[in-house]
């Protein structure tokens, strides 16, 4: 048996595609979910994917919250469901207070693209549990508004429960607080980082790295032991 | 209280003596005189709005058309070429069923004016183009030119301009694989913003633009119409620069990208439903272009009710409304049967979907406002009889002086220090510097299809997951060499595009051309355009790749000063197996260096004499399309058998230049030897074309030096990758940290 792993597709979505291959090539299997429609399709877990959904123009996020789909998510997500939210998706989670902070424009004011180092923090989450902690590993990154920002009591309370899951390496991209490149809830269920590791699952494609893989093997086994 | 009638057909017949804004419009004298002589009476405000926009240069191509049958004329056979010139973008085939629309465009005027929303435009528009022959986009690629990097307003434009072509192309989900960014002080005035893009598709679903079936509707989708870009065609993108008129800044539209995904996301749905008998973007001259081309390509005319446009703006008058470039609409054609579920697929999409009209069996393109009949044309007039200009041209005075002012005599570096010192300069100028500046700007990666991406020779993308298919593309073109021979620098143009494409390992299979000029009332610039056109298409049927579409740029020039003529050619290729294409990064220590094809000493045009001397003369490579064909056959060849791990085409700044961004790139260098019968000067720098460095394993350089060697392409070992520093025994040694240093840091350090 596989698991079965819904794909939003938000107006301005841009990787869902690519995200539903990449859980493909993990083994799972992907399922197109539309954010007019509050049904889950009954999957075991959320991917919500990168882009800009309606077109970013308010805050990155802010407007795809409120879509039907999301009532959804948010409620299976405070019950445990597995959701992942990638660069976009991440923005949407923190809007829909799933995850604590926020994304500003990047420092540099600059859209920017590049071959992202980072250290896996934290290996026991739902989607990282095929890593190491302290992995060094590399993952595309793309955005324009990817400086994660929070209070100092938000930030220093991440850092002590562990809640950090990335960290940008060598260069800081945007600005990110503490170097911050993704983050999870406190049940470890719910993760969202810029970086896109959907981009990063076949060798020749894009960089020719397969550091992204182990998102999607990783929920994979969790699914299917469960 | 007096009303101003309705300017109707009946209105304009009856008041024949009232005077249009002709000359306002951009119409000449005698043009408007033979819309008059077509009608039979004088024109209404709204058929003089459409005459005007689509007889405009941009879109009727009045002063180039005689020179681009060409094109036609000399196209070579060739079995790829599914759709030819004239649609909205050319299709060909590439194989399992495949087919791949690909064009080039420019949007330079609006991007002058306005950069961020000229070149964001400039994406959108080349993008539905694409969408519009029924395929889904997959890349985006953007050759830019620029005036000096140094110059203030270059600040000013290039960051506008990347962060347009950013701000959209990322938003619209497609990477951006290749392209060029040029500096010259030529473009200060007028920089060069072109965008191509490509699409792919099955063969069953390629789309036309036109309305056939009478009772079919007629269905405007997409953005609704505002007052934006208004004479964008006309007053815009077909005149010259002057201080003295007033700021063209309205006539540039503005872009949103959100819409322009949405439209693509909905388009494609219908595709895929079979709902669509024919359809149209509308780009420049907007409605005016697509019901006159719809019309005019189907089998019959067209009816057409203007107050059902979906209007930004209620004040528009019908002839802003026929003029407007508002960006993001379509127009497609469908039977009245599958209306509602077009209809629906729109809702799904929240896009504005509009039945505006129908096709009828009649030959009139006729458009109502208010009751009132105010457009009654026969729509081909309109969309394909606009005039036709044998516009003089004469080669001029001053290039006999400008080819005699041999660059091949100017001072070269007399010791091995001042070489090095000006290979340092060469890799660290504008021109040659690292773009990742730039192009780190743009979204590589989204689609999950990018092979290569710039800096690589050409941008690759894979079309089939199972088999691995893919298609490969690059722009080329050299201003200064086509400034000092238009003929052989539009040929230089191609066959570097087209070596490009083989050096990654695809097969190159046709053209797109995106040819800027200057003024063509300036005969001097008639002929580098008559020459360069001339040129190219006696290079595309030597080389066997026809020019599929393409667009031309004219009035590039402020005041007096033309920019250098500059054709740009992009060149596609397929390739069967992505897993086989060849990367310019040095991959491992060990492998041989060797040269392909032969160099000569010539330095016209070239890098060298423009960043150590600061000249411009002589004259350019001399071109042999069969030597370059040749070259293409052993580069594909090797590729695809696995006897080379990278290689590079040589072009500007000359081999040392690929060396250097070989080396940088695979974070290797390189023990170089000056070969028998060269001198390190010309080994380093010359520009000769028709070349190429590959790296090859050991276990392969038998087998690879047979097969130069039978076929008789000269190939020359010259070294070894190895160490931590480019180094050409006997002369110099540069570590790649020191020129990573400089190579990376220009391009920052000016506009950052």
């Amino acid at each position: 048996m596989t698991a079965r792993i819904g794909v939003v597709t938000f107006p301005g979505s841009l990787d869902d595609r690519d995200t539903q291959r990449a859980i493909r090539l993990a083994g799972a299997e992907p399922v197109a979910l539309w954010h007019k429609d509050k049904d889950l399709k009954q999957v075991d877990a959320v991917v919500l994917p990168g882009g800009f959904s309606y077109g970013d123009y308010l805050r990155a996020g802010a407007i795809s919250r409120f879509s039907p789909v999301m009532e959804t998510v948010i409620e299976q997500a405070k019950s445990g469901m597995p959701v992942l939210g990638i660069c976009n998706g991440f923005q949407i989670l923190t809007e829909a207070h799933l995850l604590p902070g926020g994304m500003l424009g990047n420092d540099h004011l600059h859209f920017i693209c590049r071959d992202q180092k980072l250290r896996v923090e934290n290996a026991d989450t739902a989607w990282t549990a095929d890593y190491e902690a302290g992995q060094e590993i590399h993952i595309p990154l793309k955005n324009m508004d990817g400086r994660y920002v929070a209070d100092t009591y938000t930030l220093d309370r991440l850092e002590a429960e562990g809640r950090v899951v990335f960290r940008y390496l060598d260069v800081n991209p945007n600005g990110s607080l503490r170097d911050i490149a993704g983050i999870t809830n406190e049940a470890g269920n719910v993760v969202g980082l810029m970086p896109h590791p959907e981009h990063a699952t076949e060798p020749l494609i894009g960089t020719g790295r397969t550091d992204g893989l182990p998102f999607f093997t990783s929920i994979l086994k969790k699914l299917v032991n469960a | 209280m007096s009303k101003t009638p309705l300017d109707t057909v009946e209105h304009a017949a009856a008041t024949p003596d009232v005077e249009l804004p002709w000359a306002e419009l951009g119409l000449k004298k005698d043009e408007y005189e033979r819309v008059v002589e077509i009608l039979g009476r004088r024109p209404t405000g709204a058929e003089l709005a459409m005459y005007s926009v689509m007889w405009s240069e941009h879109c009727s191509y009045k002063s180039s058309k005689v020179h681009l049958r060409q094109f036609g004329e000399k196209a070579p056979q060739s079995d790829a070429l599914l759709v030819g010139i004239g649609e909205n973008a050319g299709v060909v085939d590439v194989g399992q069923g495949y087919a791949v629309t690909f064009k080039v465009e420019s949007h330079n005027h609006p991007s002058y004016v306005e950069p961020y929303q000229g070149a964001a435009t400039g994406v959108g528009g080349i993008v539905r183009d694409i969408i519009a022959m029924g395929a889904r986009p997959v890349a985006v690629v953007d050759p830019l030119r620029f005036g000096a990097a140094d110059h203030p307003d270059t600040k000013r434009v290039l960051p506008g301009v990347v962060a347009g072509i950013g701000g959209y192309g990322n938003c619209l989900g497609l990477p951006n694989i290749g392209g060029e960014v040029v500096f010259d002080a030529c473009y200060q005035g007028n920089p060069l913003v072109n965008a191509g893009a490509i699409g792919v598709m099955r063969h069953e679903d390629i789309h036309l633009a036109k309305a056939s079936g009478a009772g079919n509707k007629v269905i405007l989708y997409g953005a609704r119409t505002g007052g934006d870009g208004i004479g964008g065609a006309s007053i815009l993108a077909s005149e010259t620069f002057d201080d003295a008129k007033p700021s063209k800044r309205p006539a540039v539209q503005v872009g949103d990208p959100f819409q322009e995904k949405l439209l693509i996301e909905c388009t494609l749905e219908a595709f895929a439903e079979k709902l669509v008998v024919g359809i149209q973007d509308l780009g420049a001259a907007g409605l005016s272009c697509a019901t006159s081309e719809l019309a005019s390509n189907g089998s019959g005319g067209m009816r057409v009710t203007l107050d059902d446009v979906p209007l930004r703006d209620s004040t528009l008058s019908p002839e802003e409304i026929l003029m407007s470039e508002s960006q993001e609409r379509m127009c497609a054609v469908v039977e009245p049967d599958k209306v509602d579920r077009f209809l629906a697929i729109c809702e799904k999409w929240d896009v504005i979907a509009t039945v505006i009209g129908e096709v009828t069996d009649g030959d009139r393109l006729e458009i109502f406002w208010h009751g009132g009949k105010i457009v009654d044309v026969d729509p081909r007039t309109v969309a394909h009889d606009g005039p036709v200009y044998e516009r003089p041209y004469a080669r001029p005075d001053w290039q006999d002086a400008l080819q005699a002012d041999d660059a091949n005599k100017l001072p070269r570096p007399g010791t091995s220090e001042e070489l090095r010192e000006q290979v340092l300069k060469l890799v660290s100028s504008p021109n040659q510097a690292s773009k990742s500046w730039i192009t780190s700007q743009y979204d590589h990666f989204v689609q999950g299809n990018t092979v290569l991406a710039q800096p690589e020779d050409s941008g690759m993308i894979r079309v089939d997951e199972e088999s691995g298919l893919g298609v490969a593309i690059a722009t080329d073109g050299n201003g200064r060499y086509a400034k000092l021979d238009p003929y052989t620098g539009a040929q230089l143009a191609l066959a570097e595009a087209y070596r490009n494409v083989a050096t990654t390992g695809a097969k190159p299979l046709a053209v797109s051309d995106c040819l800027n000029f200057g003024s063509p009332e300036d005969p001097a610039v008639m002929w580098q355009f008559a020459e360069a056109v001339r040129g190219l298409a006696d290079a595309c049927q030597q080389l066997g790749t026809p020019v599929t579409g393409g667009n031309v740029s004219l009035y590039n020039q402020t005041g007096e000063a033309a920019i250098h003529p500059t054709p740009v050619v992009a060149v596609l290729g397929v390739i069967d197996d992505v897993a086989r294409r060849t990367p310019v990064a040095f991959q491992e220590e060990g492998q041989l260096l060797y040269l392909l094809g032969d160099t000569r000493e010539e330095f016209g045009g070239s890098a060298w004499s423009q960043v150590i001397h600061d000249h411009l003369g002589g004259l350019p490579p001399q071109v042999d399309l069969e030597r370059e064909r040749l070259l293409g056959e052993i580069l594909i060849s090797a590729s695809r058998d696995g006897m080379i791990d990278s290689a590079h085409d040589l072009s500007d700044g000359g081999l040392i230049q690929a060396v250097v961004e070989s080396a940088l790139l695979g974070g290797k260098g390189a023990r170089l030897v000056v070969p028998d019968g060269l001198d390190a000067f010309t080994f380093l720098l010359s520009e000769s074309a028709g070349r190429a460095i590959v790296a090859v394993p050991r276990s392969e350089e038998v087998r690879f030096n047979d097969m130069c060697g039978a076929r008789g392409l000269p190939a020359t070992r010259i070294g070894v990758v190895d160490g931590d520093a480019v180094e050409v025994q006997g002369e110099f040694a540069l570590s790649l940290d020191e020129l990573r240093t400089a190579h990376e840091g220009t391009i920052p350090a000016l506009l950052a």
